[in-house]
Protein backbone atom coordinates (compact mmCIF):
# COMPACT_ATOMS: atom_id res chain seq x y z
CA UNK A 1 0.00 0.00 0.00
CA UNK A 2 1.39 3.38 -0.85
CA UNK A 3 0.59 6.74 -1.00
CA UNK A 4 -1.12 7.13 -4.11
CA UNK A 5 0.47 10.17 -6.46
CA UNK A 6 -1.75 12.99 -5.71
CA UNK A 7 -0.42 13.40 -2.19
CA UNK A 8 3.03 14.50 -3.60
CA UNK A 9 1.24 16.74 -6.29
CA UNK A 10 -0.87 18.01 -3.26
CA UNK A 11 -0.22 21.70 -1.60
CA UNK A 12 2.50 21.60 0.87
CA UNK A 13 0.73 21.92 3.84
CA UNK A 14 -1.44 19.08 3.19
CA UNK A 15 1.68 16.90 3.40
CA UNK A 16 3.48 18.32 6.34
CA UNK A 17 -0.12 17.44 7.93
CA UNK A 18 0.32 14.20 7.02
CA UNK A 19 3.87 13.54 8.34
CA UNK A 20 1.83 15.17 11.36
CA UNK A 21 -1.01 13.44 11.78
CA UNK A 22 -0.13 9.47 12.52
CA UNK A 23 2.12 11.22 15.57
CA UNK A 24 -0.90 12.84 16.91
CA UNK A 25 -3.21 9.51 16.28
CA UNK A 26 -0.43 7.33 18.12
CA UNK A 27 0.48 9.84 21.01
CA UNK A 28 -1.79 8.88 23.63
CA UNK A 29 -1.75 5.17 23.20
CA UNK A 30 1.75 5.28 22.35
CA UNK A 31 2.49 7.48 25.73
CA UNK A 32 0.81 5.26 27.94
CA UNK A 33 2.23 2.06 26.49
CA UNK A 34 5.32 3.67 26.62
CA UNK A 35 4.83 4.09 30.55
CA UNK A 36 3.36 1.01 31.70
CA UNK A 37 4.87 -1.66 29.10
CA UNK A 38 8.24 -0.55 27.78
CA UNK A 39 9.96 1.73 30.02
CA UNK A 40 9.36 -0.97 32.93
CA UNK A 41 11.22 -3.76 30.99
CA UNK A 42 14.41 -1.41 31.31
CA UNK A 43 13.42 -0.87 34.70
CA UNK A 44 13.34 -3.91 35.91
CA UNK A 45 16.71 -4.78 34.60
CA UNK A 46 18.05 -2.05 36.43
CA UNK A 47 16.47 -2.82 39.58
CA UNK A 48 17.85 -6.35 39.34
CA UNK A 49 21.26 -5.10 40.51
CA UNK A 50 19.97 -3.62 43.59
CA UNK A 51 19.09 -5.27 47.16
CA UNK A 52 15.27 -2.98 47.44
CA UNK A 53 12.88 -4.02 49.77
CA UNK A 54 10.39 -1.44 48.04
CA UNK A 55 10.36 1.75 50.53
CA UNK A 56 13.49 2.23 51.74
CA UNK A 57 16.71 3.63 49.08
CA UNK A 58 17.79 1.16 46.86
CA UNK A 59 21.43 -0.15 47.20
CA UNK A 60 23.69 -1.06 44.68
CA UNK A 61 24.93 -4.97 44.70
CA UNK A 62 25.75 -4.98 41.46
CA UNK A 63 25.22 -8.53 40.08
CA UNK A 64 24.99 -10.14 43.16
CA UNK A 65 21.46 -11.17 42.82
CA UNK A 66 22.89 -13.47 39.55
CA UNK A 67 25.23 -14.97 41.32
CA UNK A 68 23.23 -15.33 44.63
CA UNK A 69 20.53 -17.31 41.73
CA UNK A 70 23.42 -19.80 40.92
CA UNK A 71 23.14 -21.17 43.89
CA UNK A 72 19.98 -21.33 44.72
CA UNK A 73 17.95 -24.89 44.69
CA UNK A 74 14.49 -23.45 44.45
CA UNK A 75 15.39 -21.72 41.56
CA UNK A 76 16.41 -24.69 39.89
CA UNK A 77 13.70 -26.14 40.54
CA UNK A 78 11.53 -23.61 39.03
CA UNK A 79 13.17 -23.11 35.82
CA UNK A 80 13.00 -27.02 35.38
CA UNK A 81 9.48 -27.09 36.20
CA UNK A 82 9.14 -24.12 33.67
CA UNK A 83 11.35 -26.45 31.08
CA UNK A 84 8.07 -29.38 31.57
CA UNK A 85 5.61 -26.82 31.24
CA UNK A 86 6.58 -25.95 27.77
CA UNK A 87 7.05 -29.34 26.99
CA UNK A 88 4.22 -30.63 28.01
CA UNK A 89 2.07 -27.80 26.71
CA UNK A 90 2.93 -27.95 23.22
CA UNK A 91 0.80 -31.21 23.48
CA UNK A 92 -2.15 -28.94 23.42
CA UNK A 93 -1.59 -28.20 19.55
CA UNK A 94 -1.90 -31.73 18.48
CA UNK A 95 -4.69 -32.63 20.78
CA UNK A 96 -6.52 -29.48 19.71
CA UNK A 97 -6.29 -30.55 15.94
CA UNK A 98 -7.61 -33.99 16.70
CA UNK A 99 -10.73 -32.20 18.70
CA UNK A 100 -11.00 -30.14 15.90
CA UNK A 101 -10.62 -32.78 13.14
CA UNK A 102 -13.31 -34.92 15.14
CA UNK A 103 -16.15 -32.14 15.09
CA UNK A 104 -15.40 -30.58 11.70
CA UNK A 105 -18.74 -32.27 10.57
CA UNK A 106 -22.03 -30.72 9.47
CA UNK A 107 -24.53 -32.59 11.53
CA UNK A 108 -27.27 -31.27 13.27
CA UNK A 109 -26.26 -29.13 16.67
CA UNK A 110 -22.38 -29.45 15.87
CA UNK A 111 -21.98 -25.44 16.90
CA UNK A 112 -23.80 -25.80 19.61
CA UNK A 113 -20.99 -28.71 20.59
CA UNK A 114 -18.15 -26.28 19.07
CA UNK A 115 -19.16 -23.89 21.47
CA UNK A 116 -19.08 -25.98 24.18
CA UNK A 117 -15.99 -27.83 23.48
CA UNK A 118 -14.77 -24.34 23.79
CA UNK A 119 -16.04 -23.50 27.26
CA UNK A 120 -12.95 -23.87 29.50
CA UNK A 121 -10.96 -21.47 27.36
CA UNK A 122 -13.99 -18.67 28.65
CA UNK A 123 -13.65 -19.24 32.28
CA UNK A 124 -11.11 -17.64 34.28
CA UNK A 125 -7.93 -19.73 35.67
CA UNK A 126 -8.43 -19.48 38.70
CA UNK A 127 -11.84 -20.80 37.92
CA UNK A 128 -10.08 -24.01 36.38
CA UNK A 129 -7.45 -24.00 39.10
CA UNK A 130 -10.38 -24.62 41.91
CA UNK A 131 -12.52 -26.95 39.39
CA UNK A 132 -9.33 -29.23 39.15
CA UNK A 133 -8.63 -29.14 42.67
CA UNK A 134 -11.70 -30.28 43.75
CA UNK A 135 -11.19 -32.72 41.04
CA UNK A 136 -7.55 -34.07 42.64
CA UNK A 137 -9.09 -33.65 46.13
CA UNK A 138 -7.96 -36.25 48.52
CA UNK A 139 -10.94 -38.66 49.80
CA UNK A 140 -13.98 -36.95 47.39
CA UNK A 141 -12.36 -35.57 44.37
CA UNK A 142 -13.93 -37.32 40.80
CA UNK A 143 -9.63 -38.28 40.07
CA UNK A 144 -8.94 -39.49 43.23
CA UNK A 145 -12.15 -42.01 43.54
CA UNK A 146 -11.32 -43.31 39.99
CA UNK A 147 -7.63 -43.93 40.50
CA UNK A 148 -8.75 -45.07 43.61
CA UNK A 149 -11.81 -47.79 42.19
CA UNK A 150 -9.45 -48.68 39.45
CA UNK A 151 -6.27 -49.59 41.16
CA UNK A 152 -6.71 -49.58 44.53
CA UNK A 153 -3.95 -46.86 45.47
CA UNK A 154 -4.82 -43.52 47.05
CA UNK A 155 -3.55 -40.60 45.37
CA UNK A 156 -3.19 -37.44 46.66
CA UNK A 157 -2.07 -35.69 43.12
CA UNK A 158 -1.55 -32.11 44.59
CA UNK A 159 0.14 -33.13 47.64
CA UNK A 160 2.93 -35.41 45.93
CA UNK A 161 5.99 -33.60 45.05
CA UNK A 162 6.23 -35.51 42.21
CA UNK A 163 3.29 -35.73 40.64
CA UNK A 164 1.98 -32.21 41.94
CA UNK A 165 3.30 -30.30 38.37
CA UNK A 166 1.89 -32.77 35.75
CA UNK A 167 -1.28 -32.41 37.87
CA UNK A 168 -1.37 -28.13 37.42
CA UNK A 169 -0.47 -28.69 33.74
CA UNK A 170 -3.12 -31.01 33.23
CA UNK A 171 -5.84 -28.36 34.26
CA UNK A 172 -3.65 -25.86 32.13
CA UNK A 173 -4.09 -28.21 29.21
CA UNK A 174 -7.63 -27.81 29.23
CA UNK A 175 -8.15 -24.67 28.22
CA UNK A 176 -5.30 -24.60 26.27
CA UNK A 177 -6.73 -27.48 24.16
CA UNK A 178 -9.73 -26.01 23.48
CA UNK A 179 -7.97 -22.46 22.42
CA UNK A 180 -5.95 -24.82 19.85
CA UNK A 181 -9.10 -25.98 18.89
CA UNK A 182 -10.56 -22.96 17.83
CA UNK A 183 -7.51 -21.87 15.80
CA UNK A 184 -7.58 -25.40 14.31
CA UNK A 185 -11.59 -25.35 13.27
CA UNK A 186 -11.26 -21.34 11.78
CA UNK A 187 -8.29 -22.95 10.09
CA UNK A 188 -10.25 -26.20 8.84
CA UNK A 189 -13.08 -23.64 7.37
CA UNK A 190 -10.60 -22.37 5.10
CA UNK A 191 -8.83 -25.41 3.70
CA UNK A 192 -9.37 -25.63 -0.14
CA UNK A 193 -11.91 -27.96 -0.67
CA UNK A 194 -10.88 -28.79 -4.48
CA UNK A 195 -7.23 -30.05 -3.00
CA UNK A 196 -8.55 -32.54 -0.77
CA UNK A 197 -10.95 -33.64 -3.68
CA UNK A 198 -7.84 -33.80 -6.16
CA UNK A 199 -6.21 -35.66 -3.77
CA UNK A 200 -8.04 -38.14 -2.92
CA UNK A 201 -8.93 -38.77 -6.58
CA UNK A 202 -5.14 -38.97 -6.11
CA UNK A 203 -5.68 -42.01 -3.76
CA UNK A 204 -4.85 -40.08 -0.54
CA UNK A 205 -6.72 -40.62 2.34
CA UNK A 206 -6.19 -40.58 6.31
CA UNK A 207 -3.03 -39.45 7.56
CA UNK A 208 -1.58 -38.85 4.29
CA UNK A 209 -4.14 -36.60 3.22
CA UNK A 210 -3.79 -34.83 6.83
CA UNK A 211 -0.13 -34.72 6.66
CA UNK A 212 0.96 -33.79 3.02
CA UNK A 213 -2.46 -32.00 2.05
CA UNK A 214 -4.59 -30.43 5.11
CA UNK A 215 -1.47 -29.72 7.26
CA UNK A 216 0.41 -27.38 4.72
CA UNK A 217 -2.98 -25.19 4.68
CA UNK A 218 -3.10 -25.14 8.10
CA UNK A 219 0.13 -23.67 8.56
CA UNK A 220 -1.31 -19.97 9.88
CA UNK A 221 -3.51 -21.85 12.80
CA UNK A 222 -0.14 -23.60 13.48
CA UNK A 223 1.34 -20.51 13.90
CA UNK A 224 -0.55 -18.99 15.97
CA UNK A 225 -1.33 -22.23 18.57
CA UNK A 226 1.99 -22.55 19.23
CA UNK A 227 2.55 -18.46 19.42
CA UNK A 228 -0.03 -18.76 21.98
CA UNK A 229 0.98 -21.76 23.21
CA UNK A 230 4.49 -21.16 24.47
CA UNK A 231 3.39 -17.36 25.90
CA UNK A 232 0.99 -19.41 28.15
CA UNK A 233 3.31 -21.96 29.40
CA UNK A 234 5.56 -19.78 30.49
CA UNK A 235 3.06 -17.08 32.15
CA UNK A 236 1.66 -20.03 34.25
CA UNK A 237 1.45 -18.63 37.66
CA UNK A 238 -2.83 -18.36 38.24
CA UNK A 239 -3.12 -22.30 38.55
CA UNK A 240 0.17 -22.45 40.50
CA UNK A 241 -1.06 -19.98 43.31
CA UNK A 242 -4.40 -20.90 43.12
CA UNK A 243 -4.07 -24.79 43.30
CA UNK A 244 -0.62 -24.75 45.35
CA UNK A 245 0.90 -21.70 46.35
CA UNK A 246 4.29 -23.46 45.09
CA UNK A 247 3.92 -25.94 47.61
CA UNK A 248 4.03 -29.08 48.50
CA UNK A 249 7.97 -27.76 49.85
CA UNK A 250 8.23 -25.49 46.46
CA UNK A 251 8.09 -28.48 44.14
CA UNK A 252 5.40 -27.13 42.07
CA UNK A 253 6.98 -23.21 41.94
CA UNK A 254 7.24 -21.77 38.20
CA UNK A 255 9.57 -18.81 37.42
CA UNK A 256 6.49 -16.73 37.47
CA UNK A 257 5.30 -17.66 40.84
CA UNK A 258 8.80 -17.95 42.73
CA UNK A 259 9.30 -14.04 41.29
CA UNK A 260 6.37 -13.21 42.53
CA UNK A 261 7.12 -14.84 45.62
CA UNK A 262 10.54 -13.28 46.11
CA UNK A 263 9.09 -9.95 45.49
CA UNK A 264 6.11 -9.36 47.63
CA UNK A 265 5.54 -12.25 50.12
CA UNK A 266 5.48 -12.93 53.64
CA UNK A 267 9.15 -13.54 53.89
CA UNK A 268 9.66 -9.90 53.18
CA UNK A 269 9.77 -7.84 49.93
CA UNK A 270 13.17 -8.37 47.65
CA UNK A 271 12.63 -6.70 45.01
CA UNK A 272 15.98 -7.04 43.49
CA UNK A 273 16.02 -10.32 43.95
CA UNK A 274 12.76 -10.50 42.43
CA UNK A 275 13.05 -8.84 39.21
CA UNK A 276 16.54 -10.84 38.60
CA UNK A 277 14.22 -13.61 38.54
CA UNK A 278 12.37 -11.80 36.19
CA UNK A 279 14.98 -10.98 33.88
CA UNK A 280 16.00 -14.81 33.30
CA UNK A 281 12.49 -15.38 32.57
CA UNK A 282 12.18 -12.67 30.05
CA UNK A 283 15.70 -13.89 28.55
CA UNK A 284 14.05 -17.38 27.67
CA UNK A 285 10.80 -15.61 26.16
CA UNK A 286 12.71 -13.26 24.20
CA UNK A 287 14.35 -16.31 22.28
CA UNK A 288 10.57 -16.86 21.34
CA UNK A 289 9.47 -12.82 21.15
CA UNK A 290 11.94 -12.54 18.86
CA UNK A 291 11.70 -16.41 16.75
CA UNK A 292 7.59 -14.44 16.37
CA UNK A 293 8.87 -10.47 15.04
CA UNK A 294 11.02 -12.23 12.77
CA UNK A 295 8.64 -14.12 11.46
CA UNK A 296 5.81 -11.67 11.16
CA UNK A 297 8.61 -9.05 9.83
CA UNK A 298 9.33 -11.67 6.87
CA UNK A 299 5.54 -11.46 6.08
CA UNK A 300 5.44 -7.82 5.75
CA UNK A 301 8.51 -7.83 3.39
CA UNK A 302 6.35 -10.28 1.26
CA UNK A 303 3.15 -8.59 1.30
CA UNK A 304 4.74 -5.05 -0.42
CA UNK B 1 -13.83 -30.87 3.31
CA UNK B 2 -11.86 -33.12 5.69
CA UNK B 3 -12.18 -35.37 7.32
CA UNK B 4 -14.75 -37.08 4.87
CA UNK B 5 -18.25 -35.46 5.39
CA UNK B 6 -20.21 -38.10 8.01
CA UNK B 7 -23.15 -38.28 5.87
CA UNK B 8 -21.01 -40.51 3.11
CA UNK B 9 -19.85 -42.95 5.62
CA UNK B 10 -22.41 -46.21 6.25
CA UNK B 11 -25.11 -45.80 8.77
CA UNK B 12 -23.24 -47.78 11.21
CA UNK B 13 -20.92 -44.98 11.14
CA UNK B 14 -22.73 -41.90 11.18
CA UNK B 15 -24.85 -43.48 14.32
CA UNK B 16 -21.42 -44.57 16.27
CA UNK B 17 -20.51 -40.19 15.55
CA UNK B 18 -23.75 -39.23 16.77
CA UNK B 19 -23.70 -41.37 20.21
CA UNK B 20 -19.41 -40.46 20.33
CA UNK B 21 -20.38 -36.71 20.09
CA UNK B 22 -22.14 -36.22 23.05
CA UNK B 23 -20.19 -39.17 25.37
CA UNK B 24 -16.87 -36.90 24.18
CA UNK B 25 -18.59 -34.20 25.23
CA UNK B 26 -19.59 -34.87 28.99
CA UNK B 27 -16.08 -36.61 29.60
CA UNK B 28 -14.86 -33.42 28.06
CA UNK B 29 -16.54 -31.09 30.60
CA UNK B 30 -16.50 -33.94 33.63
CA UNK B 31 -14.70 -31.17 35.68
CA UNK B 32 -17.08 -28.55 35.11
CA UNK B 33 -20.43 -30.84 35.31
CA UNK B 34 -18.99 -32.14 38.82
CA UNK B 35 -18.83 -28.17 40.16
CA UNK B 36 -22.12 -27.09 38.92
CA UNK B 37 -23.40 -30.45 40.50
CA UNK B 38 -21.82 -29.23 43.67
CA UNK B 39 -22.77 -25.90 43.44
CA UNK B 40 -26.81 -27.10 44.05
CA UNK B 41 -25.65 -29.50 46.36
CA UNK B 42 -26.83 -29.36 50.24
CA UNK B 43 -24.20 -28.67 52.75
CA UNK B 44 -25.77 -32.52 54.43
CA UNK B 45 -25.37 -34.54 51.47
CA UNK B 46 -21.37 -33.37 51.67
CA UNK B 47 -21.85 -34.16 55.10
CA UNK B 48 -22.67 -37.83 54.44
CA UNK B 49 -20.75 -38.80 51.59
CA UNK B 50 -23.04 -38.19 48.55
CA UNK B 51 -20.26 -36.66 46.31
CA UNK B 52 -21.50 -38.07 42.69
CA UNK B 53 -24.97 -39.20 43.37
CA UNK B 54 -27.78 -36.90 42.57
CA UNK B 55 -28.07 -34.73 45.05
CA UNK B 56 -30.82 -34.94 47.38
CA UNK B 57 -32.61 -31.81 46.66
CA UNK B 58 -31.12 -28.88 44.49
CA UNK B 59 -30.01 -26.33 46.69
CA UNK B 60 -30.15 -23.16 45.36
CA UNK B 61 -29.59 -21.42 48.38
CA UNK B 62 -26.09 -22.12 48.33
CA UNK B 63 -25.61 -19.39 45.85
CA UNK B 64 -27.69 -16.91 48.60
CA UNK B 65 -25.61 -17.84 51.59
CA UNK B 66 -22.53 -17.08 49.24
CA UNK B 67 -24.26 -13.44 48.46
CA UNK B 68 -25.31 -13.28 52.24
CA UNK B 69 -22.21 -14.33 54.05
CA UNK B 70 -19.32 -13.10 51.99
CA UNK B 71 -18.27 -9.84 49.85
CA UNK B 72 -18.81 -11.82 46.48
CA UNK B 73 -20.65 -8.78 45.33
CA UNK B 74 -18.48 -6.37 46.18
CA UNK B 75 -15.70 -8.34 44.63
CA UNK B 76 -17.98 -8.77 41.24
CA UNK B 77 -18.91 -5.37 41.37
CA UNK B 78 -15.48 -4.08 41.44
CA UNK B 79 -14.71 -7.09 38.61
CA UNK B 80 -17.02 -4.73 36.50
CA UNK B 81 -15.31 -1.73 37.26
CA UNK B 82 -12.27 -2.62 36.25
CA UNK B 83 -13.25 -4.41 33.06
CA UNK B 84 -15.68 -1.98 31.31
CA UNK B 85 -13.74 1.29 31.46
CA UNK B 86 -10.44 -0.98 30.41
CA UNK B 87 -13.22 -2.00 27.40
CA UNK B 88 -13.48 1.43 26.34
CA UNK B 89 -10.23 2.46 27.00
CA UNK B 90 -8.34 -0.07 25.22
CA UNK B 91 -10.33 -0.21 21.90
CA UNK B 92 -10.85 3.66 21.81
CA UNK B 93 -6.50 4.25 22.06
CA UNK B 94 -5.89 1.34 19.59
CA UNK B 95 -8.39 2.50 17.03
CA UNK B 96 -6.14 5.52 17.34
CA UNK B 97 -2.88 3.72 17.20
CA UNK B 98 -4.02 1.32 14.64
CA UNK B 99 -5.28 3.90 11.83
CA UNK B 100 -2.11 5.48 12.58
CA UNK B 101 0.07 2.70 11.42
CA UNK B 102 -2.40 1.32 8.80
CA UNK B 103 -2.55 4.32 6.98
CA UNK B 104 0.13 5.82 7.03
CA UNK B 105 3.66 5.56 5.53
CA UNK B 106 6.74 7.21 7.71
CA UNK B 107 9.88 5.44 9.19
CA UNK B 108 9.30 4.18 12.48
CA UNK B 109 6.26 2.44 11.41
CA UNK B 110 6.89 -0.57 11.45
CA UNK B 111 9.40 -0.13 14.31
CA UNK B 112 6.03 1.25 16.44
CA UNK B 113 4.03 -1.75 15.26
CA UNK B 114 6.25 -4.22 16.32
CA UNK B 115 7.18 -2.43 19.44
CA UNK B 116 3.68 -2.92 20.03
CA UNK B 117 3.33 -6.66 19.38
CA UNK B 118 6.20 -7.12 21.66
CA UNK B 119 5.29 -5.86 24.54
CA UNK B 120 2.18 -7.45 24.53
CA UNK B 121 4.23 -11.13 24.80
CA UNK B 122 6.89 -10.27 27.66
CA UNK B 123 6.20 -12.20 30.94
CA UNK B 124 4.20 -9.77 33.06
CA UNK B 125 6.66 -10.30 35.80
CA UNK B 126 9.27 -8.25 34.04
CA UNK B 127 6.72 -5.42 35.01
CA UNK B 128 5.32 -6.01 38.32
CA UNK B 129 8.33 -4.20 40.02
CA UNK B 130 8.08 -0.76 38.13
CA UNK B 131 3.92 -1.14 37.81
CA UNK B 132 3.49 -0.95 41.18
CA UNK B 133 5.82 1.05 42.21
CA UNK B 134 4.79 3.55 39.74
CA UNK B 135 1.24 2.91 40.78
CA UNK B 136 1.91 3.40 44.51
CA UNK B 137 4.04 6.84 43.71
CA UNK B 138 0.45 8.37 41.72
CA UNK B 139 -1.59 7.48 44.58
CA UNK B 140 -3.25 4.78 42.97
CA UNK B 141 -1.94 1.73 44.54
CA UNK B 142 -5.54 -0.51 45.56
CA UNK B 143 -7.69 1.97 43.78
CA UNK B 144 -9.69 0.49 40.87
CA UNK B 145 -8.66 3.08 38.87
CA UNK B 146 -4.89 2.30 39.22
CA UNK B 147 -5.82 -1.28 38.11
CA UNK B 148 -8.05 -0.28 34.83
CA UNK B 149 -4.92 2.49 33.69
CA UNK B 150 -2.67 -0.32 33.87
CA UNK B 151 -4.88 -2.84 31.87
CA UNK B 152 -6.12 -0.20 29.38
CA UNK B 153 -1.94 0.17 28.63
CA UNK B 154 -0.91 -3.69 28.14
CA UNK B 155 -4.41 -4.49 26.27
CA UNK B 156 -3.68 -1.02 23.68
CA UNK B 157 -0.42 -3.66 22.58
CA UNK B 158 -2.74 -6.29 21.39
CA UNK B 159 -5.42 -4.47 20.38
CA UNK B 160 -3.00 -2.23 18.51
CA UNK B 161 -1.95 -5.27 16.64
CA UNK B 162 -5.71 -6.32 15.84
CA UNK B 163 -6.91 -3.17 14.18
CA UNK B 164 -3.65 -2.19 12.65
CA UNK B 165 -3.89 -5.55 10.64
CA UNK B 166 -7.42 -4.68 9.97
CA UNK B 167 -7.83 -1.51 8.98
CA UNK B 168 -4.89 -2.79 6.70
CA UNK B 169 -7.21 -4.60 5.04
CA UNK B 170 -9.71 -2.24 3.85
CA UNK B 171 -10.10 -0.95 0.56
CA UNK B 172 -7.40 1.92 0.66
CA UNK B 173 -8.89 3.73 -2.41
CA UNK B 174 -11.66 4.91 -0.09
CA UNK B 175 -9.30 7.29 2.27
CA UNK B 176 -7.59 8.03 -1.45
CA UNK B 177 -10.91 9.51 -2.47
CA UNK B 178 -11.85 11.21 0.89
CA UNK B 179 -7.99 12.52 0.54
CA UNK B 180 -8.32 14.09 -2.94
CA UNK B 181 -12.02 15.58 -1.94
CA UNK B 182 -10.29 17.68 0.57
CA UNK B 183 -11.49 15.63 3.28
CA UNK B 184 -9.17 16.02 6.63
CA UNK B 185 -7.31 13.37 8.55
CA UNK B 186 -9.59 13.34 11.26
CA UNK B 187 -12.95 13.16 9.21
CA UNK B 188 -11.48 10.73 7.16
CA UNK B 189 -10.71 8.37 10.48
CA UNK B 190 -14.32 9.30 11.81
CA UNK B 191 -16.45 9.02 8.83
CA UNK B 192 -14.67 6.71 6.40
CA UNK B 193 -12.43 4.16 8.44
CA UNK B 194 -15.02 4.28 11.71
CA UNK B 195 -17.48 3.33 10.40
CA UNK B 196 -16.23 0.16 8.61
CA UNK B 197 -14.37 -0.95 11.78
CA UNK B 198 -17.32 -2.22 13.65
CA UNK B 199 -16.90 -5.56 13.25
CA UNK B 200 -13.08 -5.29 14.87
CA UNK B 201 -14.78 -3.34 17.70
CA UNK B 202 -16.94 -5.74 18.61
CA UNK B 203 -14.55 -8.40 18.63
CA UNK B 204 -12.28 -6.95 20.67
CA UNK B 205 -14.30 -5.62 23.17
CA UNK B 206 -15.86 -8.56 24.16
CA UNK B 207 -12.46 -10.58 23.91
CA UNK B 208 -10.82 -8.10 25.76
CA UNK B 209 -14.01 -8.35 28.16
CA UNK B 210 -13.32 -11.87 28.67
CA UNK B 211 -9.18 -11.61 29.24
CA UNK B 212 -9.53 -8.36 31.78
CA UNK B 213 -12.30 -10.25 33.75
CA UNK B 214 -9.90 -13.31 33.91
CA UNK B 215 -7.08 -11.45 35.41
CA UNK B 216 -5.72 -12.47 38.39
CA UNK B 217 -2.31 -11.51 38.57
CA UNK B 218 -2.21 -7.96 38.23
CA UNK B 219 -5.46 -7.87 40.62
CA UNK B 220 -3.24 -9.38 43.08
CA UNK B 221 -0.32 -7.21 42.61
CA UNK B 222 -2.34 -3.78 42.51
CA UNK B 223 -5.10 -4.06 44.95
CA UNK B 224 -5.91 -5.68 48.17
CA UNK B 225 -9.32 -6.22 50.50
CA UNK B 226 -12.86 -6.55 49.06
CA UNK B 227 -13.10 -2.95 48.24
CA UNK B 228 -11.13 -2.93 45.26
CA UNK B 229 -9.96 -6.73 44.34
CA UNK B 230 -12.34 -8.59 41.56
CA UNK B 231 -13.75 -11.89 41.41
CA UNK B 232 -10.26 -13.64 40.37
CA UNK B 233 -8.25 -12.24 43.12
CA UNK B 234 -11.78 -12.43 46.01
CA UNK B 235 -12.26 -16.19 44.82
CA UNK B 236 -8.37 -16.82 46.12
CA UNK B 237 -9.19 -15.01 49.80
CA UNK B 238 -12.46 -16.94 49.83
CA UNK B 239 -11.20 -19.82 49.00
CA UNK B 240 -9.24 -19.84 52.11
CA UNK B 241 -11.79 -19.01 53.91
CA UNK B 242 -14.13 -21.90 52.81
CA UNK B 243 -11.93 -24.34 53.64
CA UNK B 244 -13.57 -27.64 52.32
CA UNK B 245 -17.27 -26.36 51.99
CA UNK B 246 -16.66 -26.82 48.54
CA UNK B 247 -20.67 -26.53 48.03
CA UNK B 248 -19.53 -23.18 48.49
CA UNK B 249 -16.82 -22.69 46.40
CA UNK B 250 -18.50 -24.45 43.80
CA UNK B 251 -21.10 -21.57 43.38
CA UNK B 252 -18.80 -19.16 43.73
CA UNK B 253 -17.22 -20.28 40.95
CA UNK B 254 -19.51 -20.37 38.86
CA UNK B 255 -20.51 -16.84 39.71
CA UNK B 256 -17.37 -15.76 38.85
CA UNK B 257 -17.54 -17.24 35.13
CA UNK B 258 -20.55 -16.33 34.50
CA UNK B 259 -20.21 -13.03 32.92
CA UNK B 260 -17.76 -13.71 30.37
CA UNK B 261 -19.72 -17.11 29.72
CA UNK B 262 -22.87 -15.11 28.71
CA UNK B 263 -20.28 -12.62 26.70
CA UNK B 264 -19.40 -15.67 24.66
CA UNK B 265 -22.49 -17.35 23.93
CA UNK B 266 -24.17 -13.83 22.92
CA UNK B 267 -21.06 -12.65 20.84
CA UNK B 268 -19.24 -16.04 19.63
CA UNK B 269 -19.12 -14.92 16.08
CA UNK B 270 -16.56 -11.83 17.26
CA UNK B 271 -14.74 -13.28 20.04
CA UNK B 272 -13.93 -16.10 17.45
CA UNK B 273 -12.45 -13.12 14.86
CA UNK B 274 -11.00 -11.87 17.44
CA UNK B 275 -8.80 -14.93 19.36
CA UNK B 276 -7.88 -15.88 15.95
CA UNK B 277 -6.45 -12.60 15.18
CA UNK B 278 -7.90 -12.22 12.04
CA UNK B 279 -4.68 -13.93 10.27
CA UNK B 280 -6.82 -17.33 9.73
CA UNK B 281 -9.49 -16.76 7.55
Amino acid sequence: MTLSPNSITAPRKRRSRQALAPWLFLAPGLAMFLVYVIVPVFQSMWVSFFDWDGLSPKTWVGIANYIELIDDEAFYTSLKNNVIWLALYMLAVPAGLMIALFLNQTVRGIRIYKSLFFFPFVISQVVVGLIFSWFYAPDFGLLYKLIEWLTGSQVAILADEHLVTYGIIAAGLWPQIAYCMILYLTGLNAVAPDQIEAARLDGAKGWKMLWYVVLPQLRPATFIALVVTVIGALRSFDLVSIMTSGGPYGSSRVLSYYMYEQALSEYGYRMGYGAAIAVVLFAIMMIFISGFIWKMWRDEQGAR
Amino acid sequence: MFPRPIQTLSPTAQWAYKIALPVMLILWLLPLIGVAMTSVRPSSDLAAGNYFGWPSALAFDNYITVFKNTALDKYLLNSFKVTIPTVIGAVGLSCLTGFALAVYKFKANLLLFFMFVAGNFVPFQILMVPVRDLTVHLGLYNTISGLALFHIAFQTGFCTLFMRNFIKALPFDLIEVARVEGVSEWQIFRHVVMPLMRPAIAALSVLIFTFIWNDYFWAMVLTTGADTQPITAGLNSLNGQWIAAWHLVSAGSILAALPPVIMFFAMQRHFIAGLTLGAVK
